[in-house]
This record gives structure tokens, sequence and C-alpha cells, in this order.
């Protein structure tokens, strides 16, 4: 990566909005990620984090605001470009970890065809070199090489998470967009996978957004938080920053509300 | 290497009938490189504030704190991960780590953040567990499971894996035996040779005394009665 491109934000989200009727999903949402950079989303059920990050995502079409992707052929509105466009860049540049499993796999086909799909989608042909790459994803979401040939409807929740994840990853994405990755998760299991993201963020140089409501999820991985109330950013900050010296009445009170063990 | 000028800090407590507690006033202090300056005064007088605005994790409500060249006052987050990455390293009185990873990766990763080879990291963070007697076979472990010295000599093997040009200390030597403890020093000696700068909070006089150049007390900060 050249020293330009480190300081051209990879997002630019500038003035989003959502609204469901009269109703406010989000609106007035302005921020830039830098590439490296992990951002967390919190905010409590019907915060509008969800719908920002579909926004974005761009699985809902937002009503105002632009949402600027530094492509390869520079930045472009990702929210006006056509259909077609978008949904390369989301098989390329971009991936999406559903909290549920089953919303990011297909769950009749084998966990290395679940990898090596996405490899085909943006243009592999060679069966070997799919099935071996597909082996090596399994291998470092630590799925055992003799599961290969398995569907994931035989997989434990934590294995579907981490085989999402494999699948999201083996194209070498830029951005990755997370909704709840560890939620539904024993926490022994998402101690696990915290460690295995972390991992990978680091060695891929990724870019991620991470959606969650559990405030020690996001001081272990994300650099920068934003917490959202009512559709609205309250406070925006270094994570440990926000977490330790909260400075918005709602971030006060969520932060003091989280049970200590 | 530290300059902070004019700082003050206050929080309000937006729960608690928007209380405002003022801190700190007017806080002045400078740390040259190769110096070391232990900050005193009883607890509660504000030791640990300043200590974690410096860090960054509370927030300055006016004033500077320059590190190495940023104020860290008014950085934008990613300027201030960068300083922490390369510049500022820290050795709190808690250990926080992702359950799970290895005592041995642990240490090794604020190499590994900077891109150092895994086998070199795992090299110096071995060499730095095995100064500081953590056995062997508890390497492999998570450190999560460990005794309280034993997590603290953990947290100090990971602040000084990267030779950070400068350093804040939060009661390094507490809770440690004679022996660890002059491994503890001896670090932290060989920090200020190498020209790094270091801010700490030592309760153990004698160390403070052993290493410490100059002494600030944080009382001369607090805020005065009106």
């Amino acid at each position: 990566m050249n020293a330009l491109s480190q300081h051209r934000p990879l997002l630019s989200v500038q003035h989003l909005g959502k609204h469901y009727g009269p109703r406010i999903g989000c609106t007035e949402i302005s921020f830039d990620l830098y590439p490296g950079e992990v951002m967390g989303i919190v905010g409590e059920s019907g915060s509008g984090k969800s719908t920002l990050l579909s926004c974005m995502a761009g699985h809902l079409v937002p009503d105002a605001g632009r949402v600027v992707f530094d492509t390869a052929l520079g930045p472009r509105d990702t929210v006006q470009m056509s259909e077609a466009e978008r949904r390369r860049m989301a098989r390329t540049d971009w991936a999406f970890v559903h909290q549920n499993p089953r919303d990011g796999l297909r769950m009749g086909v084998s966990a290395g065809g679940n990898v090596g799909e996405r490899l085909m989608a943006i243009g592999a042909r060679h069966y070997g070199a799919i099935r071996a790459t597909a082996a090596d994803w399994l291998g470092r979401v630590e799925i055992a090489a003799d599961r290969i040939d398995d569907a994931p409807r035989a997989f434990s929740g934590g294995m579907q998470q981490r085989l999402q994840i494999a699948r999201n990853l083996v194209t070498a994405p830029r951005l990755v967009f997370m909704d709840e990755p560890t939620g539904g998760l024993d926490v022994s299991v998402q101690a696990r996978l915290l460690d295995l993201l972390r991992g990978l963020v680091r060695q891929m140089g990724l870019s991620a957004i991470i959606v969650t409501h559990d405030l020690a999820v996001v001081r272990l991985l994300a650099d920068r938080l934003m917490v959202m109330k009512d559709g609205r950013v309250v406070e925006t900050g270094l994570t440990d920053q926000v977490l330790d010296d909260p400075q918005h009445a709602y971030t006060q009170l969520l932060v003091s509300s989280v049970l200590q063990v | 290497m530290i300059e902070i000028d004019n700082l003050c800090k206050s929080f309000t407590l937006h729960n608690q009938g928007a209380a405002t507690i003022e801190v700190m006033q007017n806080a002045n202090l400078s740390v040259r490189a190769g110096e070391c300056v232990g900050l005193i005064g009883a607890s509660g007088a504000g030791k640990s504030t300043l200590m974690r605005m410096v860090w960054g994790n509370y927030l300055a409500t006016s004033g500077h704190i320059r590190v190495g060249g940023l104020d860290v006052a008014r950085a934008e987050p990613r300027q201030i991960i960068a300083l922490r990455r390369e510049t500022l390293g820290y050795v709190s009185q808690f250990l926080r780590v992702v359950p799970r990873v290895a005592t041995l990766d642990v240490v090794a990763e604020p190499l590994l953040a900077l891109g150092v080879e895994t086998a070199t990291a795992r090299a110096r963070a071995a060499s730095l567990l095995t100064r500081l007697n953590i056995p062997k076979r508890l390497w492999p472990l998570s450190p999560t499971t460990f005794s309280g010295g034993e997590q603290q000599r953990v947290n100090i093997a990971r602040g000084f894996a990267h030779a950070y040009p400068a350093l804040l200390l939060d009661e390094p030597t507490a809770s440690l035996d004679a022996g660890n403890r002059e491994v503890v020093l001896d670090l932290i000696e060989e920090a200020k040779a190498r020209g790094a700068a270091i801010l700490g909070i030592f309760h153990d006089e004698a160390a403070r005394a052993r290493v410490c150049d100059r002494l600030v007390d944080v009382r001369d900060f607090a805020v005065q009665a009106a």
C-alpha cells in the first residue's frame, strides 16, 4: 500500500440518513474510516446501528447522503453506483459477516464449497487451486481439514461463524462489515473468534466496521468507537477514551450499566 | 519528549445531577529523553488521571500534552493509535488481553503490530519472559489465569517488548518479589540509557529513589478551593 492511499480515507460516509416513513432509522451520519482501522458502532436495540450498517453495505438504499469508497479507480459514491457495479464490489473489495451464519453461508453446500464459491465468483477456475485455497482458509479459521466436505449444517454455531469469516475473507477484501459477529455464541467461543479476527485484521491490513451491543467486544477489537442513540451519533472517539471517560450522558449510562464479572 | 502545558481536567457526571468535578488545573510538566520523572501525591490526588490523559484514554478539558510532537489533547484517534504503536508505551496495573491468547503472543503483540517478523517478535518475547522469571511451561497458556504477580510481569514484558521512545509506568514494581523487582528496575535503567523518556508512579520509595531523576507532586496541580 503506498503512502498516499494511507492518508486518504478508505470509506467516507457523508450525511447518511434513512427514514422508515416518519420514523428515523439513522440520520446525519458522517465519518471517515482509514486503511487498517477498525471502528465499532455501539448502541442499544433500535438505536439505528444495524440500519446504518445496511445502508453502508448497500443492503438498504439510504434516502440521504453519500458512501464514498476508495476503489481501484479512485473514490466513488457507492450509493450512486449501478446495482451490478455494487454487487461486483461487494464480492471483491467488501465482505459482510452476518450475526447469523445461516444468512451468510449456503447451508447445503460443503464447507470447502462455501469458501471456493467466493473465489469462483471473482473468476477462479482451476479446481485444484480453489480447493487448496479453501483448505488453507479452513485451517486459518481452525476448522479441521477432514471437515472440508461436510455441509455447515453439521457444524456447531462457533464453527459456522468461523466458516462464514473464511468465506468472506478468502477474496482478500479491503473492508469488512460485521453485524454482531460474536452474538449468539458462548463466551468461550466468542474469545476464540475475537482472537482470530484480531489476527486476521492485523495480518491482512483489513479495515472493519463492527456493529455490536457488547462493549467488551469493541474494547478488544475496535480502534475507534461511535455511540448511537435514536438514529443519531451521540459520541465518537478512541475506543478506550469513550469507554473510560465518556462525555455524553447516554454513553455514561451505557458504560455504567455493564455488569462487572 | 513529553511536554504538558496548562493541562486542566474536569469530569461531568450527567447521570448524577450533572455534577462537575474539577480535578486538575494548569498542570505543567516535561520529561526529556533519557529522563525518568516520578509522580507523587496521595491516593486520589490525580497521578493516574494525569497518566491517563497522556495515554489518551482520558480526555483533556483544556491545555496541551505533546508526546514526540503530537498533541494528544487534540489528536485524531488514528494519530493516537499510531503514537501508541510506535512511540508511547504503557505498563498499567492491570493486564487486559483477549482470553485464550498464549502469553508468548501477548508479549510479542506490540512487535507484530509494528510489522516485525513473528519469529523475531517471539524470540524477543521469550527473552523478556525468561528475564522476568515466567516459567517456560506457562508461555503457551493465557495469562488470564495467572497469579497477580505473574500477570504484572507479563504486562511489564509486553510494555518493554518494543523500545518505545516514551513510557508510562503505573506502579511497575508493586506486588513483585525482590528478585523480580530488581529485574524491572534494570529494565527501566536500560530504557533510560537508550534514551526513553519515562513518566511513572512508584509507591515503592527505594525504587523511586533509584530510577527517578526528578519528582513532581501532583498536589501542585490540584484545584484550589474557592
